[in-house]
């Protein structure tokens, strides 16, 4: 036995020295990204390019960490100390929550990059399955009595909060801004939800995997990848005549960065995303670039035209909206009352 | 014989007060037999069946994937620290709650059982308010730049505290029923403390020991909760086996999140299987063991 505690004591030591030596990286320098959820994909093949980029202009070899998860709880993981050089995230609201919870970064860090410091955007149509069987083509099919409707939680998901306001803004337009009858309409639209998830990758699970539900409410690049992974045959993306125009902002987290000697790479990494070649990558993965002259056409020519209302012109900026609608006793809370 | 040939006589054959009817048992053993089939062999039998759906050569590839592959190793490095720790401390515990009297004994065995029934989530939580950056250490380890959360450290932590039950609880009873006479014989024949230790007292727990070290490493290997609130998810570097079985699947790589959670499923049956042939060709030593 004392053999046996020697030898244990001596695989530990082995299997340290093997994750010391794995930890320390080969790159010259290593960022972390840690974004939200539908943007794998794209991060992806885009730190390819920024790598191969980076070297060619600096000699240096970069190498880039990812971290995925719901954007609410990603921003709490960098508040409580994960090491994120950049963050690209959901919602504004989430990076202001980094900025007012620590001192990592200042608090006018949209104003750093260009257009909001969101590099792409998107917005909110509808997914129904093949030959759309209940007829849906507006937001007034979707309180129609016998339609099921998958949407996440707007308490937990930063996706869900965009279906949630893209809902409204159609409803303050067909209603006249009524707001009692808004409310009731909203209403008899989340009665038509059967599964609340908690994110918006779970939300499509539930509705491509599972079955569940007639329409999923969705991100457009969410909506397109489903159709690449599930079959094109199998889904239909519908654009609603109005939706939301969803601004995904991106910052550099400059405590840590500093911190790590990063500063430099951190905010090149961000601008290249404002590059052409970002931009052609970010159409290519479904996520409307804000200057389209760099993307492929036929990339460009796959978002359907819609008109697009904006959180900061229709809803006074997300501080408001989240003050109105999600925070506790708020609008959805008024609205939402659990069934089962 | 001569009671029952007294009760012959009677109209209907005698029931046999420890048995039940023919329909009874079959009843029961089918209950059991379907409950067990669906609740737990199906859904085992379907990670082997998903993993292979679509033949052997993806599944082959996904183990290629770099990430995967770092989730194996830094699994594999967890369960590597985190076992001889819990085996060391339990066994530490164990000897010392079964062997000797003191004050806060019982407080002592809560505290142990403690991880059993908190839920793994909270014991992930505490080490984030604890070592975060907004935590009671987080501000004086980042000002001498160690990191805990996010990072390994924090892993193997929170699967400590996890897994720590697993060797005292299976060594607590029975070094509680073996009693001290042993060790006392041994140390009026003039024995050294370690002497006992290694000689008398470790060979009666041995089994156990194993026991424990075994079900503590399915676990470890397993564990999901408290490693997904402080791994911080960094790909390629802090997620475990379990973290990239969930990141594969939402990412729709299904044969990938079935690939790797067969693995694991064949790792963690791999050890009951070890932990099955032990007791079988040791049958003996066992059960002279178990009549101390």
């Amino acid at each position: 036995m004392l053999i046996q505690t020697r030898r244990s004591l001596f695989l530990t030591a082995a299997a340290l020295s093997i994750a010391l030596s794995a930890s320390t990286s080969r790159a010259d320098k290593v960022l972390l990204n840690v974004s939200y959820d539908p943007t794998r994909e794209f991060y992806k093949e885009f730190n390819e390019a920024l790598a191969a980029d980076w070297k060619a202009r600096t000699g240096e070899a970069i190498s880039i960490n990812q971290s995925h998860g719901g954007s609410g709880k990603q921003a709490r993981a960098v508040i409580d100390g994960l090491d994120a050089d950049v963050v690209t995230l959901a919602l504004a609201g989430d990076i202001d929550q980094i900025a007012a919870k620590t001192d990592k970064l200042p608090k006018d860090w949209a104003t750093k990059l260009p257009n909001n410091s969101a590099p792409y955007t998107s917005t909110i149509v509808f997914i129904v399955r093949k030959g759309n069987p209940k007829a849906i083509h507006e937001w007034s099919d979707l309180v129609k009595e016998g339609v099921q409707v998958i949407t996440p939680n707007p308490k937990t998901s930063g996706g869900a909060r965009w279906n949630y306001l893209a809902a409204w803004a159609y409803a303050t337009k067909a209603l006249n801004g009524d707001e009692a009858k808004i409310k009731t309409w909203i209403g008899d639209l989340y009665r038509n939800v059967p599964v609340l998830d908690t994110g918006a990758r779970g939300s499509t699970t539930t509705f491509a995997q599972r079955g569940i539900g007639d329409v999923l409410i969705s991100w457009e690049n969410e909506a397109f990848l489903i159709q690449q992974e599930f079959g094109a045959d199998n889904f239909e993306i519908i654009a609603p005549s109005l939706s939301i125009l969803a601004e995904p902002p991106v910052a550099v987290v400059e405590g840590n960065a500093k911190a790590k000697s990063n500063l430099e790479a951190a905010q090149a990494y961000l601008q290249f995303l404002y590059s052409p070649t970002g931009q052609r990558l970010a159409a290519r993965h479904f996520f409307r670039p804000v200057d389209p002259s760099a993307a492929d056409p036929a990339d460009i020519a796959r978002f359907p035209k819609l008109d697009l209302v904006s959180i900061d012109k229709d809803f006074g900026g997300w501080a408001k909206a989240q003050k109105t609608h999600f925070a506790d006793g708020a609008f959805f809370d008024q609205i939402y009352k659990p069934t089962n | 014989m001569a009671m029952s040939d007294r009760l012959l006589p009677l109209s209907h054959a005698p029931k046999r007060a420890t048995s039940e009817t023919l329909l009874t048992r079959i009843l029961l053993i089918g209950i059991a037999g379907l409950f067990l089939g669906t609740i737990l062999f199906l859904p085992l039998l379907t990670v082997f069946v998903e993993a292979t759906r679509k033949g052997w050569t993806p599944i082959l590839e996904s183990f290629q994937d770099p990430d995967t592959r770092s989730a194996i190793r830094l699994t594999l490095l967890v369960a590597a620290i985190a076992v001889p720790v819990n085996a060391v401390i339990g066994l530490a515990a164990s000897w010392a709650i079964a062997k000797f009297e003191f004050r806060g004994k019982n407080l002592l065995l809560t505290l142990i059982d403690l991880p059993f029934s908190i839920s793994p989530v909270i014991s992930g939580v505490v080490y984030v308010l604890l070592f975060g950056a907004h935590g009671w250490l987080g501000p004086w380890l980042s000002s001498h730049g160690i990191e805990i959360i996010f990072a390994v450290p924090g892993i193997v932590l929170a699967t400590i505290l996890v897994t720590f039950p697993f060797v005292a609880r299976e060594l607590i009873p029975l070094m509680q029923s073996q009693g001290t006479s042993e060790e006392e014989a041994a140390l009026t024949l003039g024995a050294s403390g370690w002497y006992t230790f290694f000689r008398v007292m470790l060979p009666n727990v041995k089994w156990a020991l194993l026991y424990g070290v075994l079900l503590c490493n399915a676990r470890a290997m397993g564990e999901f909760g408290a490693v997904s609130v402080v791994s911080g998810h960094i790909r390629g570097l802090t997620n475990t086996m379990p973290l990239q079985i969930e990141i594969l699947y939402n990412e729709y790589n299904f044969v990938g999140a079935f690939a790797v959670a067969a693995l694991l499923a064949a790792l963690a049956l791999l050890t009951l299987v070890a932990k099955s042939a032990l007791e079988w060709m040791f049958a003996g030593e066992l059960a002279a063991c178990r009549r101390h």
